[in-house]
Order: structure tokens, then sequence, then C-alpha cells
């Protein structure tokens, strides 16, 4: 039997000294994302969003009052969302609630962990607060999960405390290309790490503007330190599979699922294919008669200065 | 008689062949550490992979979106038949909910595979997981490290379940409750072993499985008579 007695013995006075000092630590905060691998986390506005998603099978959702889309048409600036709509989010559901704070909004983050949110998504989707600074991610139990373009973006966040990284994509368009490039440059520059010799690694950890520690962290294991998901653009079942086959672990779908036609079945759709994301004959199924997804815009054709992907550095 | 292989024709003993549901979850995290003890396990996604296995691992993820999963895929009768008939399972955290025979709260609905009760995020949210040392009947050596991530409890236990580990009664009027349990080749724990480079406990889920593949070569003369 295992270290147990009666009441307020012993075990239970060294079970607390044991687990106290642990709570909030790296593997705890990594290890939720490693628990929402080959998932889908989905936007929602409201607690039936949430629901739905639920019922589909989300591994997660992200609460917020608008989604990418809605933001991007209404301009204006975009803050955390009131804690009235994150709780009642966090009390609709049994899955674990992320929430946005403002790239380098440190109290929205600290309001956010007050509010037990399960994952802080410090988000270029929202109208930085900081233009120089991020969030210092290891002061907060709370884990984070943080946009990336590139490695050096990736591993810089890292070294700030993010124990989840996403791809950028261009938030709000329906439009994959961003997500694919992103996706797509994190693993060239990962593959160049790990083909370097060793005495060229502090020269790319300049060129990549990237702790040295974690660019040797990626030449040794040959993979990011951190669970590395798909965001931006994900609009369609083939959109989650195509990025689960170019290698990222899981997907974030933002306006893709409630603004489609039929958002529980896309919404169920796309859980499917990021399980099946191998398998065509399955995709195929998967595919048929979900009615349209979300309108979308061209990426390509938004004027860098209204694109949300170069927030943050 | 040629029929019970046990021992293959080098006299080494064969290896049982074990899968990780790999429909959501930290299936590449089991099959890594069952690769440091010398098992090559597949990643299980399709329901006609369930008899080709000796023992089968649902790793930790999203207890809703794997049960979701596994009546989507037609996993459910399936799984079950291969339970009976002594397959070897282990169900991690979300594992472990899936398994259970009721959970507190109405959602999702588990499989009833092994005869416990379990609550779901019995600790909290994310920001109360935790790590501790947990001593675990049938382990030996050191207590192992034992990683909490919103982690489900074993709340009540039927006949004949063994409880290898438990986290004591706390000063806020929590009972003693199991986080480690087994019945028969059935084995469910809270927490994530595979989070860790600690071994042990998928040894002893191989030996389960072995025993499976024990009996399944002792069963298959009986019902395949050879006519030679």
């Amino acid at each position: 039997m295992a270290t147990t007695t009666n009441g307020t013995s012993a075990g239970a006075q060294r079970w607390k000294e044991m687990s106290k000092p642990e709570v909030g630590d790296w593997r705890v905060k990594g290890g939720l994302a490693q628990m929402l691998k080959g998932g889908v986390i989905m936007d929602v506005v409201t607690p039936d969003q949430a629901k739905v998603a639920e019922d589909a099978g989300a591994v997660s959702v992200m609460a917020l009052e608008r989604v990418p889309s809605d933001i991007r048409r209404d301009g204006g600036v975009a803050r955390m969302s009131d804690p009235d709509l994150i709780s009642g989010i966090i009390d609709a559901v049994s899955i674990p609630v992320m929430a946005k704070a403002r790239i380098g909004h440190f109290v929205e983050a600290q309001i956010l962990e007050s509010l037990g949110v399960d994952y802080c998504d410090e988000s270029e989707v929202l109208t930085p607060a900081d233009n120089e600074y991020h969030i210092d991610k290891w002061r907060y139990k709370m884990p984070y999960v943080c946009g990336a373009r590139n490695i050096g973006e990736a591993l810089r966040r890292i070294g700030e405390g993010a124990a989840m990284i996403r791809t950028k994509g261009e938030a709000g368009t329906g439009d994959i290309v961003h997500a694919v490039t992103h996706a797509r440059q994190i693993q060239a520059d990962m593959r160049t790490i790990q083909n370097s010799p060793t005495e060229e690694l502090m020269s790319l950890a300049r060129d990549y503007q990237a702790p040295y520690e974690l660019v040797v962290e990626v030449h040794r294991t040959g993979k990011l330190p951190v669970v590395n998901f798909a965001a931006g653009g994900i609009a369609t079942p083939a959109d989650a599979a195509l990025l689960m086959q170019i290698g990222v672990e899981g997907v974030f779908v933002g306006s893709g699922i409630f603004k489609s036609d039929n958002p529980a079945k896309m919404a169920d759709a796309i859980v499917r294919a990021t399980t099946h994301y191998n398998d065509p004959e399955m995709l195929a199924e998967i595919s048929r008669g979900l009615g349209d997804a979300m309108p979308g815009i061209e990426a390509n054709k938004i004027p860098e200065e209204q694109q949300l992907q170069t927030r943050g550095w | 008689m040629v029929g019970v292989q046990i021992t293959n024709a080098n006299g080494n003993t064969p290896l049982p062949s074990i899968g990780v549901l790999a429909l959501q979850g930290d299936f590449a995290e089991h099959i890594q550490m069952l690769s440091l003890i010398g098992i090559n396990a597949v990643e299980v996604r399709k329901v006609q992979q369930l008899s080709e296995i000796d023992g089968l691992i649902i790793p930790g993820g999203e207890s809703t979106t794997i049960v979701k999963l596994l009546g989507m895929f037609g996993f459910i009768d399936e799984l079950r038949s291969s339970v009976d008939s002594g397959m070897a399972l282990w169900g991690t955290c979300a594992g472990m909910i899936v398994i259970a025979r009721e959970l507190a709260d109405p959602y999702p609905t588990p499989l009833n595979l092994i005869d416990i009760g379990v609550a779901r995020n019995y600790f909290g949210r994310q920001v109360d997981s935790f790590e501790a040392e947990l001593e675990i009947h049938g382990i030996e050596g050191d207590p192992m490290r034992a990683v909490f991530i919103r982690a489900p409890i074993v709340q009540d236990t039927g006949t004949d379940i063994e409880t290898l580990a438990t986290v004591p009664a706390t000063d806020d009027g929590r009972p003693e409750q199991a986080v480690a349990v087994k019945k028969g080749r059935v084995l469910a724990t809270s927490f994530h072993p595979e989070l860790t480079q600690d071994t042990r406990l998928h040894s002893l889920f191989v030996k389960l499985a072995d025993e499976s593949r024990i009996d399944a070569a002792r069963r298959k003369p009986e019902e395949t008579p050879s006519t030679a």
C-alpha cells in the first residue's frame, strides 16, 4: 500500500510538502499542452458555443468576445474579454478553457490567472499593449501559448516562459497560406539548426535572435522544446489535415467554425480530420456536405500594416 | 505437441505486441516510453487493429474528445470484447476516465471496462496541477514521480479492485483516495508516467500484456485444430 495513514497524518504532511513546490512547474505547464495534441482548440464567444465545441470533441475552447474575423472587420482596440464572459464559459464546459491577453499586458494576464483560465494566449489578435516587451511568462502558474512565424520568434517566446507555441498565420481570414508558411518556416529553421555543426550554433542564435541554450536544445533533439500547434486561417477539415501532415501537433480554429454555415457539423468534421489527417479516404468522407466554410479574405492581399501577424517580434 | 509457442525458435521470449490509442492525446510519449524498454508499440487509429495486439494503452488527453472519437469510429463494442477475452488495458488520466464504470459528472459516458467510479478534475483547474512522489504497490525501489494534470481520482472501487496507490487525506477534509488501481489485466492511473523517464509502470503493463499473449498462444491450438 502507498504512503498513507489516517486523517491529518504524517503521510498527509509529507504529501503536502512534496507536492507544493512543484505546482505550476515547467513539466506541468507543458504537460497540459501535450494532452491537447492531436486535438482542436476552438474559439467561442458564448457559453452555448462552448457547449457546441465540447460536444463536437474540442480538446479546449478559447473564450473571447469576438472571433478574429469580427475583430478585423470592426477595427478599433481589441482587449481582454469581460471576466463575466470568461467565467460563464468556464462554468459551461468541463474541458480546459483558454483566454487571450494583449501582448505585454501582464495585468490582463494576472486577471485571467485569477479567473482560473487554464492557458493564456498572449495574442497578436488583440491590440498590443506594449511595443517592445512581451509578458514574463515564468512568473505565472497559468501556462502560456504564443504565436510565432519562425524559429527565432518561437524560441524567444519559450525563453520568456511560453509552454506551447502556435503558428500566427493570419487570423480571421479563413486563408491558410500564412499558417502554412509559418509552419514550414519553423520546420526549415529547425532542420538548419539540427544539421549545423555545433560551432555554428552561436552564430545561428545571433541570426535568429534566439536564446543560445534553446538553439542547442533544438540541435540536440530536432524538435521544439514545447508542443507546436497551427493557428490562423484554418477553415476546413482539409486545412487542418494539411497542417497536421506538414507536422504540427494540433490546430486552433478561430472564426472557421462559428462563421461557417453549420458550426456543429464543421466542428465535428475538423475534429475527425485532425485525428485521421493521414487518411485521404476518411478525409473525403469527413468533408462531404458540410455547407459553406467561412467567407474568406485573401491574406496575400492584406497590406502589411493591416496584418495581425506582424504584431510582437 | 507443437501448439503452445511461448518461446520462439531461438529460445528467446517473443514480446507482446502493444498498441497505444492514437485518436487524441499524448500517445507519442507512451510509444517513446515503451521504446525505452524495447517495445515497438503501434499507434491504434482503427478498430481492426485491436485484434492484433495483446495490450492497449489509452493515453492522457481530453476524455470528452477521446470518448466521442471512440464512439464515432466504432471502437466501443470491440474494445469491450477484447478486454473480455483477456487483452491488457491501461488508462492514464483521461484514459482512466474513459474506462471507468461511472463518473461524478454526467458527461462523457465512460466505457465501463473497470469497476471504478471516477471524478474528473478532482484537484481543480490547471493552476492546481502538480507533481508528487508516489509509492506504488508492486513497484520496487524509490517512489515514482507522479505528474497530475487536471487529474481525475478514483472515488469508489467495486469488488476485487486492487488499489496500488492513494493520495492521503487532506486538511480541508478530502479523504484518502486511490490514484492507481488494477483488476486482472486492467490498470488505471490518475497521473502521467509517460511524462517522466521512469519506465517501471510501463514494464508492469508489458508483463500484463505478455500474460495475455501467452494465454492467446495457449488457446490457439484448440480453436484451430491442426490437421498435420
